[in-house]
């Protein structure tokens, strides 16, 4: 390899209040390669990219880049821009009804005396479509693209601002094999440009296929950078640096008493509400049963949350088939309230929009669920509601001095708790927790889980979602690996080997 | 009571049932309902201002039983306003909706000559049909509220238009016209300083209120829930005792109590009680506080929706008859401005634009508010361009306040 470094970013530590998200961070780039970063969801990846592209401004970290031979303080998204590093983020930043080329041009607009010259604009924004192989032209609007297209439109917009660095945030993440390929072709093509790449993805086939080198993060910290082209390095040996940590006592001990099966899933195919064609679940199958608690583990975009909502009353996509069997008795839950009636529960991943009406109080979110418990002809018992909620409030110990704080001013894991209680309060049969402990600091966590097994040990049956590998091996019994909308496998937490799930849940469709 | 706990605590494992005895201080728990007090606090200052600036003409009994009539119908609408701010939408229509079923009402009991109370269901259902006519479209096919009931806005004053001819109709019988005007019979036969039936029903809806209030405070605590300090609830009681029997006097004194007063009390308490104590309350605010949690809570919301304008639109036509009688005409151009007032008093009463926030008690101030500058203003002789001009200064500076309060109190919690 030519020793010819275009960036460093050495030393990176950034601290957010009570959570070290990166330590001592080092990444060198060198002019024209495409460098992958990879790791576990949560280890820092996209921290270390908005640290570098200066979404988190300068002074806001320890540490130091150095950028084409020179220290850098970018203060600002636009320092880095014109300093010519350009991020594309996951979820893309264009805006619908405008065209191609407005979208490309805008905020570096084409004037010429005050006035925005369109000929310029759709000119030189046709070049650039050229450039990245899209075949549309400068005035379509964006919203009338396929995610895809509008992927290139994003690289087209990078172009533009005479890019040298570009980081890709998971590019393929919601693309299909042809589009993913379109664009690591391109990616790969950029190079000859002189354009160096920065590539965030899961994806190690993809990794392996147009990267360089490839740097593995993990818990904040740099771990190592494997050169593909040196050495043979498998995707086991990349896997091995993902998940390469020891499983500390950080979970609650637990005796699983495990009873008939109480819910089982088969067939269940989902499409993506808006693109028709799109499956965003393909024929998964799975069950849990009395005390259980089995995990879906999978990569960003693989379908957990989309299986799960749909599971619930079809609260997410369409043209939804398949059937649930209920203690072996086929269910309709097509709606919420049938899912409630039939004992399901669903908490959310995302519990300031889907979980909780932030301005409301405590005891008020916790009987929101099931408040025909509390009500006589429609007329609620307020005193009742409040005892209920007081119960929850010392059984869960959520840190409030009284049941009418408003849950907006809870901390994350107070919130949880609150969530839970809701649930709690519907007497459910089946718990679907999605991503149960985010955003929760560690102690809580300990606090969460413990509250896990002890709906387990009253013959619940509990479905886990989780990003985190090693909670889902520290309290599941069970995991299903979920690939591309598949369930790719079934591991027995008592023989797992994280590499065999992790292989599992980066396995693409042959 | 402790029976109908227990059971619910038996259907809901790993709890405990613990009652527990919360508290704080009488600042904390002032400053925690600052606007409910702020808002009261202000209607009385702006009460004695222009009864000072009148030289005490602004309450005098004939001019308060005028305030009451004035303001009637707004007020009415304004309860089913604020719902439907609460649950984040907003309703223009309602001035047309008055119109059109006063039109309605007055084709039917003077042009056909059915009977008044004919006129009065009719008009109701009326009301109720239309609200159900823009619900539909709102909760069932998506178009926000804004646009259908601008839409409604210009439909029915149409439709008004288009049933009068242009002109109005002209005059009520007088059952009708005592809807809105009347009072109910004087027991003293004019003879008496204070009529005595305004009295008992005074004293005897101060006598219920307080004795609610004592009756709950005691369930509560009973189960050591209580945690309002005892001086708040003292203060509370004997202020609803004061108000409701000065009131009272002032209306005895002069020819008693109007049918409106009665049909507003009513409505009031209907209403304040579905929206704190009923599941369909507690829905709208859920809604209106976060949709996609209702929604995934189970909640209905499509059918929260449609309700509400269902109930938005019968208020409208209780509000159409009450405004009809009063004027005993009915206008093609009546109610003009109306939905303007009704969320101006909504706002004013410390509704949130977001939704999920708001009382209807809060809206009836806000809107006596609106009256009393209106009727002051009006007394010491001033134009409506004058009046216009200060409401718009007190709707902004309502609001400010809310905002203002929000941030101080997101900061203190930071």
């Amino acid at each position: 390899m030519t020793n010819d470094p275009i960036l460093a970013m050495v030393d990176i530590t950034k601290t957010f209040p009570g959570v070290k998200a990166l330590q001592d961070v080092n990444l060198t780039v060198e002019r024209g390669e495409v460098h992958a970063i990879c790791g576990e969801n949560g280890a820092g990846k996209s921290t270390l990219m908005k640290v570098l592209s200066g979404v988190y401004p300068h002074g806001s970290y320890e540490g130091e880049i150095v950028f084409e031979g020179a220290p850098v303080a970018f203060s600002g998204i636009r320092d880095s821009e014109h300093a010519g590093i350009v991020i594309i983020h996951q979820e893309l930043a264009l805006s619908p009804f405008l065209s191609i080329a407005e979208n490309i041009f805008l905020g570096n607009e084409q004037q010429r005396g005050g006035r925005i010259d369109w000929n310029a604009t759709n000119l030189k924004a046709a070049d650039l479509l050229r450039r990245v192989g899209l075949a549309e032209s400068p005035v379509t609007k964006i919203t009338d693209l396929g995610v895809g297209k509008q992927q290139l439109v994003e690289i087209a917009k990078a172009l533009s601002k005479e890019v040298k660095v570009l980081i890709l945030d998971e590019p393929t993440a919601a693309l299909n094999d042809t589009d993913s390929a379109h664009l690591l072709g391109l990616i790969d093509g950029l190079r000859e440009h002189g354009i160096t790449s920065i590539i965030i993805s899961h994806k190690l086939n993809e990794i392996k296929a147009i990267a360089d080198r490839v740097t593995v993060i993990r818990d904040g910290r740099t771990i190592e950078t494997l050169d593909l082209h040196a050495d043979e390095i498998s995707e086991e040996r990349i896997i091995r640096g993902m998940v390469g940590r020891d499983l500390e006592s950080r979970f609650p001990e637990r005796e699983a008493t495990i009873g008939d099966e109480v819910l089982r899933i088969e067939d269940w195919t989902v499409h993506h509400p808006l693109e028709h064609s799109r499956l965003v679940v393909d024929h998964a199958n799975l069950h849990v049963r009395a005390g259980e608690v089995v995990g879906i583990a999978g990569l960003m975009g693989a379908g957990r949350t989309e299986l799960a909502m749909s599971v619930f009353g079809h609260s997410y996509g369409r043209d939804i088939s398949g059937q649930l069997y209920k203690n072996g008795r086929p269910i309709n839950a097509s709606t919420v309230k049938q899912a409630i009636a039939h004992g399901l529960a669903y908490a959310t991943e995302d519990r300031k929009r889907y979980g909780l009406n932030l301005i409301d109080d405590i005891k008020r979110n916790i009987s929101g669920s099931a408040l025909g418990k509390l009500a006589h002809f429609g007329h609620v018992d307020a005193n009742a509601e409040t005892v209920v909620a007081n119960g929850y409030r010392k059984s869960m110990r959520i840190k409030a001095p009284d049941v009418g704080v408003i849950t907006g001013k809870l901390s994350g894991g107070n919130q949880q708790k609150v969530v839970l209680s809701k649930w709690m309060f519907t007497d459910p049969d089946v718990l679907i927790l999605d991503e149960p402990t985010r955003g929760i600091d560690v102690g809580a966590k300990y606090e969460i889980y413990t509250i896990i097994n002890a709906m387990a040990a009253q013959g619940k049956a509990i479905i886990v979602i989780s990003s985190e590998l090693p909670e889902l091996l520290g309290i599941c019994d069970r995991i299903y690996a979920l690939s591309a909308g598949r369930v790719t496998g079934e591991v027995d937490v008592a023989t797992a080997r994280p590499e065999r799930l992790m292989q599992l849940m980066t396995q693409e469709k042959e | 009571m402790s029976a109908s706990t227990q059971t619910l605590t038996d259907d809901t494992p790993v709890i405990p049932p613990a009652p527990e005895q919360g508290g704080a201080g009488l600042g904390a728990f002032l400053s925690g309902r600052l606007r409910q007090v702020g808002i009261f606090l202000a209607l009385i200052a702006i009460v004695i201002l222009f009864q000072v600036l009148t030289g005490g003409t602004l309450l005098t009994p004939r001019n308060v039983t005028s305030i009451i009539g004035q303001n009637a119908y707004v007020l009415i609408l304004a309860i089913g306003m604020v719902m439907i701010i609460i649950a984040g939408h907003i309703d223009l229509s309602v001035g047309s909706v008055v119109a059109f079923v006063g039109a309605v009402s007055g084709i039917m009991i003077v042009n056909w000559g059915w009977p008044w109370w004919i006129g009065v269901i009719a008009a109701i259902v009326i009301g109720g049909v239309v609200g159900a006519w823009q619900g539909f479209w709102i909760a069932y096919v998506g178009i926000p509220a804004f646009i259908v009931t601008l839409a409604g806005m210009l439909t029915f004053r149409g439709l008004t238009q288009m049933v009068l001819h242009n002109v109005p109709i002209t005059p009520f019988p007088d059952a009708y016209v005592a809807i809105g005007s009347g009072f109910l019979p004087d027991l003293g036969g004019g003879k008496t300083t204070f009529e005595p039936l305004t009295l008992v029903l005074g004293v005897a809806a101060t006598l219920g209120l307080v004795g609610q209030q004592i009756r709950e405070r005691s369930k509560r605590v009973k189960l050591g829930l209580e945690d309002e300090p005892r001086s708040w609830f003292l203060s509370q009681a004997i202020f609803t005792a004061v108000f409701v029997l000065a009131i009272t006097f002032t209306l005895a004194s002069y020819r008693g109590t109007p049918i409106v007063l009665v049909i507003l009390a009513a409505l009031i308490l209907i209403y304040s009680t579905l929206m704190h104590q009923f599941v369909f309350g507690r829905h709208i605010y859920a809604r209106g506080g976060n949709l996609h949690a209702a929604q995934l809570s189970g909640v209905d919301t499509k059918r929260v929706d449609f309700l509400l304008f269902v109930n938005m639109g019968l208020l409208a036509g209780i509000a159409g008859i009450a405004f009809t009688a009063r004027s005993n005409s009915a206008l093609p151009g009546a109610g003009t401005g109306f939905e303007l007032d009704a969320i101006a008093a909504a706002f004013i009463g410390g509704a949130a634009v977001t939704g999920g926030v708001g009382t209807v008690t809060g809206a009836i101030i806000g809107g006596l508010i609106m009256g009393v500058l209106n009727n002051g203003m009006s007394l010491l002789g001033l134009g409506t361009e004058v009046q216009s001009f200060i409401k718009g200064f007190v709707l902004l500076l309502a609001v400010a306040f809310d905002i203002f309060n929000k941030r101080r109190a997101a900061n203190a919690s930071k």
